[in-house]
């Protein structure tokens, strides 16, 4: 840990600027330590008080936008959910995630991610695009259906899991395991009929194949989020599904709406709707 | 789009076989003394010894096992090797270059394998 006794804390930030920079530099920067200063606090600070050209992404402060990843002390982390008492260093050291190019300073430049993302439909495919638009009910599920990919639901796309991905690092093809995991959590949903439309890109140089199994990209995850393991779970589907045994989803129905019952008398009326 | 899907199962059953047939080959070769493969190895003595070695050879599934072991051994490397080469980010033409050298390469050494494998059965008959 980090010693909190101390008044003050450096941190190195690794500034680019496309513009006006040929190579990224390193510039270093002095605060006053708070108690239960977050990584994000600090460069709020420094930006207030030093350097108002520092420039990073953040939203929410409290680790659901997903929007200030970064590398922190060679980790990567999200600033907001990262208290600089928890870092084992004197020097808080933030750089960009890596395997993204730059924009500029710690800002990097997602959009393969999302690109690749769009790519493998993370979202419900059904035929009855009707009932979707216009639903007369819910879809039945268990909850045993929803422990399938209730966790792999959890990310918030900060993009930590690919800049830790060591095939991701190397192979631009690759589709890394932010979108592969989205695409395992739908493709395990009971409500969704779209494994074969999936199936067409995982299939290929773009699914889960060149994935070594490091599993950094679970141990980075902020949220607890286990890429590593929704990608060999989709392999294995992938290699039943193609040697014929895997058991084909059925998208689930809609539930037929519960019968009229008899109204208790001690039970009130609702208050007249609103809205 | 769908080859990488193709080869990766192919990957894996080829690792199933060769995981099944060392497994053999372990069992014939190092637990003899436990489990007495009278059968396989008649002159008594160690399973390497060239009696035993020879009366082996006389049977058909060898030469079948040796061929199936070859050829599994070939392209779960190979193929094993051709990922690790794609993932230095080569150009398409030196993928398909890659691919090219490996098929001609897996395929001259199990004509190769198997050759010896029938030759050295017909020897031993």
């Amino acid at each position: 840990m980090s010693d909190a006794t101390a008044k003050e804390i450096l941190y190195r930030i690794r500034r680019f600027e496309p513009t006006r920079d040929r190579a990224p530099r390193w510039q270093a920067f002095t605060i006053p330590r708070v108690p239960g200063m977050t990584v994000l606090d600090g460069l709020w600070t420094i930006k207030q008080t030093q350097d108002a050209s520092l420039a990073w992404r953040s939203s929410c402060r409290m680790g659901i936008c997903g929007s200030c990843g970064m590398l922190i002390n060679g980790r990567a982390r999200l600033a907001c959910n990262t208290q600089v008492s928890e870092i084992d260093a004197a020097v808080i050291v933030v750089a960009p995630l890596p395997n993204f190019d730059i924009i500029r300073d710690l800002v990097p430049d997602l959009s393969p991610m999302f690109d690749a993302h769009a790519a493998l439909m993370p979202y419900l495919i059904r035929d009855d695009a009707r009932e979707q638009e216009r639903p007369t009910g819910e879809f039945s599920q268990s909850p045993q259906e929803l422990e399938r990919y209730l966790q792999f639901s959890y990310c918030i796309k900060c993009g930590c899991c690919m800049a830790a991905c060591p095939t991701y690092a190397t192979d631009p093809v690759y589709s890394g395991p932010m979108p592969l995991a989205q695409a395992q959590r739908y493709n395990a949903d009971g409500r969704d009929g779209g494994f074969l439309r999936r199936r067409a890109v995982l299939g290929g140089e773009r699914g889960p194949w060149r994935c070594h199994f490091a599993g950094e990209c679970s141990r980075v995850c902020p949220k607890g989020v286990d890429p590593a393991k929704a990608i060999q779970l989709m392999k294995r589907d992938l290699v039943w599904d193609y040697i014929r045994l895997r058991k084909e989803q059925c998208p689930a129905a809609v539930m037929s709406k519960p019968k009229a019952g008899t109204r208790r008398p001690d039970i009130p009326e609702p208050p007249p709707r609103t809205v | 789009m769908m080859r990488d899907q193709k080869l990766w199962s192919w990957h894996v059953a080829a690792g199933i076989v060769i995981l099944l047939l060392l497994g053999l080959h372990m069992t014939i070769m190092h637990l003899d003394a436990t489990l007495k493969f009278t059968s396989l190895n008649p002159a008594g003595g160690e399973p390497i010894d060239w009696a035993n070695v020879a009366a082996r050879g006389k049977m058909l599934f060898f030469p079948i096992t040796y061929v199936l072991l070859l050829s599994a051994a070939l392209f779960h490397g190979l193929y094993g090797l051709r990922n690790i080469l794609f993932e230095l980010d080569p150009g398409a033409g030196l993928k398909s270059a890659i691919s090219v050298i490996l098929i001609v390469s897996g395929l001259g050494l199990l004509v190769l394998g198997t050759w010896s494998a029938v030759a050295s059965f017909d020897l031993a008959r």
